[in-house]
């Protein structure tokens, strides 16, 4: 039993408390996802790889088999979903990263309220959750570049820019589902409901298996609206040089730069209220 | 007076029982779970419940009628040309039928046994494991079936089941979702942590994937066909494509044979681990 | 406290009020803190204690009024006044995935505090709190006293100026509870403000030098123990039972005895200066009670006069 002897406020500079909260926040969160790397490796490639093994070569064979570049702008199937899923990926490997900790943070174990008796802000708190987000997306993105190399599926110079437009949709799109998550106050299926019916609608119907145009017009607006289209149409340009009208690139980047800026903007003062109440 | 009655009555069933073979682990009472299912269901979120059957019907959506018309149409195994969406439909079928099945046999299992501790509680009472086994494995299935007949409504009116054979279908998926229920609640029963857990999940998908789903196992070398026909999910694609396509053959007992081994294993098991379990 | 005045005050409430919707939780509360005192928050459930605490620790905005924490106004300037802060919340939120010493460690990354300052702080914190051995234990498997002891180690990583505490003791056995009065008692020696609640009186009376008691949001009274025992109650209590159906006829007999009387469905309370005086008095007026008990007035006495005795959930 020892005395814990100090002269009360003199260990902490206010100046430094206050800064650079997001990335303590973030140095938090890695400790815990480092807890269970092997899952999240195991489960951001294994289900890309396995979709590329599959649908990519098994399903690709019987495309190829039946001349269907030509309805794909003159390249194998293999190129062609390559920048999907690759978008695909990198987008789900951000997500899960907002969603789960965000519901953890608020509603299970309520972590976020802890750390918001100390001198980080609610604000900072959902940037080190997005940081952290975006580097577990840039690990699964960057191994999984590395097999689509491997396979042949995507040009080396295409690595780079496929890289930052995979980014650039995950960070738009978990963006949203931040402030999404940040509003809901219990769990009751709420990640049933959203793998249902939104993730596996997009995933689908976004272009990535076949191009959106072959799908009916009112299947259509579903990929419109999804990040993965956005940046699959990107990736297909980089990546093969896919037609595309030099205003849609603008679009496409402005979409999801939309979709990051609204996300981000509608999370920070849900955080700030429910943190604050 | 009633209750009396009824209660010599229980008293008298009980004692009958026990000297029957087996009584220790088997009361006859199983139907008490899938109404104790039912009541849970009733309080439950229904609309995620039953809105399973959807994911399959995305698939077929987006291969069948996206994917087909790269591919156009294919050789059914018995050399009549099919279209793509006809010959993934039986096998989106077999999935639904497995993943309606799966989801209740492992992850609400799982929490039942490790956080509401419900078994501890049901095996207190007169029941035997083998009733809480065939009760929750029961209970799997019906969704699973559930699931099955949801995706058969969808895709019966837009020609995807071609001869009256098809009808056969929904039997097949029953059998196939009490496999895939009894095996499911035996492996879960035999796990520990939810990153155990997540392994079951994590395997799942690799079957749906590769087992002939969305393009025949001659597409594979030799020994890999073998592995994928050893799989459930292949064996019951096989099943439900071979009837739903009007290609019947004695062969398909096979199948079928594969299935009965499936659950008469998968219960075994299962009483035998939550005897060891819970009735130590 | 007659020296009050030429303290230092650290927490300032004026008018200070928290309405959700249509539920006033705070109802324009005035008090002060003065550095390195004890300060307790008593009432029932539902009293807007626990409120009153979340607002001092700049967690939550208050709807109306004015509040000052150590110079700063906790709207503007929440994550300054919370770097001096070490909160101890009712749930204990530590990490239950992560071991105990790295509860410590995270919490106090948050302040901003170097790896370097965090090593041996930890040591001495782990010392504090009786956790050595428990150290690469996870959070989830300490016994609740050891959580609680976790979480108030936790809520003195940064060597805050005042320290909230929200009920420190609740539900805890009373070694551990005695354990925790004496490490609180140090700290205070050292300089660190308490801010407490609780609806323990004991408790109250052995932590506080000046306590308010709240009831519907509101402060009814305010003062050191003593002189709120002195003010609301008297110095003993007789304590006497004549039978569930006769201590009505009694309590009429009784009334002109004490300074105060209190009938209970059980027995009846005298209040009184002298207490044996007094039960010897009712003695010798022919009335045998069951069974009699003279003690000293608590502040529980005080808190159940000015709060009632109604049950509150």
């Amino acid at each position: 039993m020892t005395d814990l002897n100090f002269v009360p406020g003199q260990a902490v500079d206010v100046n430094l408390a206050v800064r650079n909260g997001a990335w303590r926040v973030a140095e938090y969160r890695l400790r815990q996802v480092t807890k269970w790397w092997g899952s999240i490796v195991a489960f951001g490639l294994g289900n890309p790889i396995l979709f590329l093994l599959s649908v990519g070569l098994g399903v690709g064979s019987l495309v190829d088999a039946n001349n269907g570049a030509e309805a794909l702008g003159g390249v194998g199937y293999l190129q062609f979903v390559a920048p999907a899923l690759l978008a695909a990926a990198a987008i789900q490997g951000v997500m899960d990263e907002v969603t789960f900790p965000t519901m953890d943070g608020f509603v299970w174990d309520k972590a976020f309220f802890a750390i918001g008796a100390t001198s980080v802000s609610p604000k900072q708190i959902a940037n080190g959750v997005m940081i952290v987000a975006l580097l577990r997306g840039l690990f699964t993105t960057v191994l999984y570049l590395g097999i689509l190399l491997a396979f042949g599926a995507i040009p080396v110079a295409s690595v780079l820019p496929l890289l930052l437009t995979s980014m650039f949709a995950g960070w738009g799109w978990a963006s949203l589902m931040l402030a999404f998550t940040a509003r809901l106050e219990s769990d009751d299926g709420y990640f049933a409901i959203i793998s249902r019916f939104v993730v596996t609608p997009l995933f689908l119907f976004s272009g990535t298996f076949y191009p959106l145009e072959q799908m009916p017009i009112y299947l259509q607006p579903i990929g419109w609206v999804s990040p993965i289209w956005h940046s699959t149409e990107l990736g297909r340009f980089l990546s093969y040089g896919a037609e595309i009208e030099p205003i849609m690139f603008f679009v496409h980047f402005g979409y999801l730069a939309l979709m990051g800026v609204v996300g981000m903007s509608l999370a920070y003062p849900k955080f700030h209220q429910r943190l604050l109440k | 007076m009633i209750t009396q009655l009824v209660v010599a009555q229980a008293v008298a069933i009980q004692e009958r029982r026990a000297k029957k073979l087996g009584s220790s682990i088997y009361s006859g009472r199983s139907h008490t779970l899938m109404e104790r299912g039912f009541k849970a269901f009733k309080g439950s979120n229904w609309f995620i419940v039953l809105s399973g059957f959807v994911e399959p019907v995305f698939y077929l959506l987006a291969f069948g009628f996206g994917i087909g018309q790269l591919i156009g149409n294919l050789e059914d195994g018995s050399g009549n040309q099919v279209s793509y969406a006809a010959f993934i439909a039986p096998a989106l079928l077999a999935t639904s039928a497995m993943n309606g099945a799966v989801y209740d046999s492992t992850w609400n299992v799982f929490f039942k046994m490790h956080f509401g501790k419900i078994y501890q509680v049901m095996l207190s009472s007169s029941m035997g494991p083998l009733d809480v086994a065939l009760g929750e494995i029961s209970w799997a299935l019906l969704r699973g079936v559930a699931y099955s007949v949801g995706f058969m409504v969808i895709v019966t009116p837009i020609g995807l089941v071609t001869n009256a054979w098809g009808l056969l279908a929904i039997p097949a998926a029953t059998l196939i979702a009490f496999g895939f229920a009894s095996v499911g609640m035996a492996i879960t029963s035999y796990l520990k942590s939810f990153q155990q857990m997540n392994w079951v999940t994590f395997f799942l998908l690799p079957m749906f994937l590769f087992s002939g789903t969305f393009f025949p196992v001659s597409v594979y070398p030799g020994w890999i066909q073998t592995i994928v026909q050893a799989l459930p999910l292949w064996q019951g694609v096989e099943l439900v494509r071979s009837l739903m396509l009007g290609n019947i053959s004695m062969g398909l007992w096979s199948h079928v044979l594969y299935f009965v081994v499936m659950i008469a294993l998968g219960l075994w098991f299962t009483t035998v681990r939550l005897k060891a379990l819970f009735m130590r | 406290m007659s020296t009050n005045a030429a303290r230092e005050i650290v927490i300032r409430a004026k008018n200070l009020t928290k309405r959700y919707k249509d539920f006033v939780a705070v109802d324009g509360i005035n008090f002060e803190v003065y550095r390195g005192e004890s300060f307790g928050l008593l009432g029932p459930n539902g009293a807007g204690k626990s409120t009153t605490m979340k607002m001092i620790s700049s967690v939550s905005q208050r709807t109306d009024g004015e509040l000052t924490i150590l110079g700063k106004e906790p709207n503007q300037k929440g994550p300054e006044i919370r770097a001096h802060l070490g909160i101890v919340a009712q749930k204990d939120l530590l990490d239950r995935e992560l071991k105990v010493w790295e509860n410590l460690y995270v919490y106090g990354r948050y302040f901003g505090l170097s790896r370097k300052f965090l090593k041996p702080k930890i040591e001495e914190l782990l010392d504090f709190a009786q956790l050595q051995e428990k150290r690469n234990s996870k959070a989830d498997e300490l016994s609740g006293g050891m959580q609680r002891r976790l979480a108030i180690a936790r809520g003195l990583v940064n060597e805050p100026e005042i320290l909230m505490l929200d009920e420190p003791t609740t539900g805890l056995d009373p070694q551990a509870r005695h354990i925790l009065w004496d490490r609180l008692f140090r700290l205070k020696e050292q300089g660190v403000t308490l801010v407490i609640t609780t609806h323990y009186m004991d408790e109250a009376e052995q932590l506080c030098d000046r306590l308010v008691v709240m009831d519907k949001g509101q402060i009814m009274a305010e003062g050191s123990p003593q002189e709120l025992i002195k003010k609301y109650s008297s110095k003993e209590v007789v304590e006497v039972r004549f039978g569930t159906d006769k201590n009505e006829a009694a309590a009429k007999k009784l009334e002109s005895m004490g300074d105060r009387i209190e009938v209970l469905p059980d027995r009846i309370l005298i209040y009184t200066k002298h207490g044996e005086q007094l039960l010897s008095e009712i003695v010798e007026a022919g009335m045998n009670p069951i069974t009699s008990l003279v003690r000293r007035s608590s502040l529980e006495d005080v808190f159940l006069r000015l709060t009632g005795r109604t049950l509150i959930d």
